[in-house]
């Protein structure tokens, strides 16, 4: 056994790192929430030639994956820098993707980062329709039904999402019919996964920040940084990342749906109470959309819900536990 | 990155599960915190040691299996999964014993390790006094510089285990001069039946008298118990204080149990909805804490050293018990208060976490102040 990032790993980090700070990520996704996408296509493109989509994508249709540890380190990184578009839905696509025909005429674009795609995913139980996220900058619209993938033919009007540079659409009904009992499941592992890492990164990014931010400020003559009640909710927030990252690391090694639900619902719950804990902790300023930190904060508590709040991800947990395990 | 076990750890991890299926006793060893369950955990001790399953991480020549810490966490693992008893020698085999490892005379080595590996002799830690505890680099209790050695006087308090146990390791104040409160500390080894030591129980939360208060007056430890340089105490102390609190002091394969033994109970209770939450969050943590801990060992393993990072395991755990044992409790409803159960005992146990081995501010100080390089703020 040996749980430790290996070094390679480590190197991709910083290189996708290195190159997220220099791209103004933060400048990016304004424009990206105003429904302008050019700087955030090239920006995809980039990210794409780093490797990232391919890591989803079989050898066989293009890719290098799937490769779950080296998506879930990339996925962190994308969440610190807050980058937006549907990177957890074209991974996801990449899963579903499954039967040769369609994999090998959509797939090689998504591994390239040639186009990017977007997912809906209808359960029984959603009265109004699943929604899609940039479903209007989707290249591909993927939707899952219980009875099968469908690549939609279009969308039907785009709605704002709590976190501005996330735009929500219902994709159209009907459309070319990919396969039938689609590898629902597997895919939901990947959307989770991603979900998870992308999560935990923003509440890094919002805990950095943070630091930073309560180190400068001065009140009452000294930093706030220096009160034990901001430091206390820090040292937290950090423990609770600290502790959600073995939990990614660990669901991307084993992919079992019990690792992955125990990631996305730790990982997402941390990234909420570190959101909370930076606007506090940023007092009046921290509620500005100005400041860039709105960025991460509202994502954060978007990333809550999507592919499974944590209430139904602890619910997975239990149900993988139904049978007593040894271990 | 990977968590497939080794073939030799695969095969360490079911040697370690046929051993104790075999001797783990099958009625529970009464309290260790009484006169007569120490007796019976000492023999426990004993029987652990004879087949080397009682330090499996230290050196083979003190009574080890050179098995290193992640060998040791899967041991750890069985153990606890098995149900075994509660370690009597663990203040001494979790604290003293890296000590000794990193700082002390080959001589001590291979005097004071192999008899604590046995339970011939248990150990009790004398570092808290009544007017030292979150701030314990106050201490006032005295080393005076004797004919061969040095006179101790002063008072300890909370000492676990001390009311039955054979000897104590802790800090005394050697140079009073020394300009800084952390600098002139002696640390030490004395015996706890030597002339001059009075040790008076004090009944636990839980009603347990294992507890104790040290009076000292005068009592003499020839200077091969001393441990480092006298005025290094505090160095000495910390230094391995904080790399074992994070790894050694709690194991996760104790909370891996406790988990799976809750998950039981509430699927035994009909799988109350209401609770699904908090049991959920108690085999997460219980995940989360094991896989954190695992990656602690492979850094270890990779010539890192751990250091404050520790802290956050000690919040971490210590919050974790806690939570889990209130949804047993909870789980049982009006029966939940009866305190003569496994899961009673094990919550009032619970309880002390966030208070011994530097409470949880404390712990939080450290993160924000060394982990985060938030500012020092006033104490
Ligand atoms: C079950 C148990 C076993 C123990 N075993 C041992 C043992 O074997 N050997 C031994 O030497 N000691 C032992 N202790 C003692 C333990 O280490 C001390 O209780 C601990 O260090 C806290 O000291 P205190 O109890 O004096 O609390 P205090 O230091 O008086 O603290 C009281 C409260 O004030 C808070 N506080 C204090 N200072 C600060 C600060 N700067 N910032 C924020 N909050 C602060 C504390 O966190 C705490 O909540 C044990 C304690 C328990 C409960």
């Amino acid at each position: 056994m040996r749980f430790l990032l290996d070094p390679e790993h480590r190197a991709f980090a910083a290189s996708l790192d290195a190159m997220l700070t220099a791209a103004d990520t933060p400048g990016t996704a304004r424009e990206w929430g105003r429904g302008e996408h050019a700087r955030g296509r090239a920006l995809w493109a980039r990210i794409a030639d780093a490797g990232v989509f391919a890591l989803a994508v079989p050898e066989a249709y293009e890719g290098l994956g799937p490769r779950p540890v080296d998506l879930a380190v990339a996925f962190v990184e994308l969440g610190r820098h807050a980058v937006p578009g549907p990177l957890v839905e074209t991974v996801t696509a990449a899963a579903l993707l499954r039967e040769p025909g369609p994999a090998k005429r959509l797939l090689p674009a998504l591994a390239s980062g040639a186009s990017m795609a977007t997912v809906a995913y209808e359960d029984a139980s959603s009265e109004e329709g699943a929604f899609a996220l940039d479903g209007d900058a989707a290249d591909v619209r993927l939707s899952v039904t219980p009875a099968g993938l469908r690549l939609a033919p279009g969308y039907d009007g785009v709605r704002p999402s709590l976190d501005p540079a996330r735009r929500l659409a219902r994709l159209s009904a009907g459309g070319e019919l990919l396969s039938v009992g689609p590898p629902a499941p597997r895919a939901l592992l990947t959307a989770r996964l991603a979900t998870a890492a992308q999560a935990l990164g923003v509440g890094l990014a919002l805990l950095e920040r943070t630091v930073a931010y309560v180190g400068r400020r001065t009140q009452f003559g000294v930093p706030v940084g220096s009160f034990q009640a901001v430091k206390h909710r820090l040292a937290d927030t950090r423990i609770a990342l600290e502790f959600a990252r073995p939990l990614v690391l660990g669901a991307a090694v084993t992919m079992a749906p019990a690792d992955v639900a125990a990631a996305k619902a730790s990982a997402c719950e941390a990234a909420y109470g570190a959101a909370r804990t930076a606007l506090q902790a940023h007092g009046a300023i921290g509620y500005t959309a100005e400041y860039d930190l709105s960025l991460w904060l509202t994502k954060a508590r978007a990333l809550r819900t999507a592919w499974g709040t944590p209430d139904e991800c602890r619910a997975a947990v239990l149900a993988a536990r139904a049978r007593p395990v040894s271990r | 990155m990977d968590l497939t076990l080794t073939r030799e750890e695969e095969a360490f991890r079911e040697e370690a599960r046929a051993w104790l299926a075999a001797h783990v006793p099958r009625t529970a060893l009464p309290s260790l915190e009484t006169a007569e369950g120490f007796a019976a955990h000492r023999a426990w001790e004993a029987e652990l040691a004879a087949d080397r399953w009682s330090v499996v991480n230290w050196p083979a020549r003190y009574g080890g299996r050179d098995a290193g810490l992640v060998r040791w966490l899967l041991f750890e693992e069985e153990y606890w999964a098995a149900d075994a008893p509660g370690r009597v020698g663990q203040n001494g085999i979790g604290l003293l014993a890296p000590t000794l490892l990193a700082h002390g005379t080959e001589e001590q080595r291979a005097r004071v390790l192999p008899p604590m590996a046995t339970g011939e002799v248990v150990w009790a830690q004398a570092w808290s006094e009544p007017e030292a505890g979150s701030d314990l680099a106050s201490l006032r209790s005295r080393a005076v510089r004797a004919e061969g050695g040095w006179l101790l006087s002063g008072q300890k308090t909370w000492s676990s285990r001390a009311a039955f146990a054979d000897r104590a390791f802790g800090l005394f104040r050697s140079d009073p001069t020394a300009p800084k409160p952390h600098q002139g500390l002696l640390y030490v080894m004395f015996g706890l039946r030597a002339p001059g030591v009075t040790v008076r129980p004090v009944g636990r939360l839980d009603g347990e008298p294992t507890f104790a208060e040290l009076f000292l007056d005068e009592v003499f430890v020839p200077d091969e118990d001393v441990i480092g340089e006298p005025g290094d105490g505090w160095r000495i102390a910390m230094s391995t204080a904080a790399d074992e609190r994070g790894l050694t002091l709690r194991s996760p394969g104790r909370f891996l149990a406790a988990a799976d033994r809750l998950h039981a109970l509430w699927r035994a209770k009909g799988g109350p909805p209401e609770t699904a939450g908090r049991v959920a969050d108690a085999l997460i943590g219980a995940r989360a804490y094991q896989l954190f801990t695992y990656a602690a060992a492979a850094r270890t393993r990779a010539g890192e050293r751990l250091g404050p990072e520790s802290s956050m395991n000690k919040v971490f755990w210590s919050e974790l018990d806690i939570a889990l044992h209130e949804t047993a409790l909870d789980l049982l409803g009006a029966r939940g208060e009866a305190a003569d159960t496994a899961w009673a005992r094990r919550y009032v146990f619970a309880l002390a976490g966030p208070i011994y081995a530097g409470t949880n501010e404390i712990q939080r100080d450290i993160v924000a102040e060394r982990l985060l390089g938030l500012p020092k703020g006033r104490r």
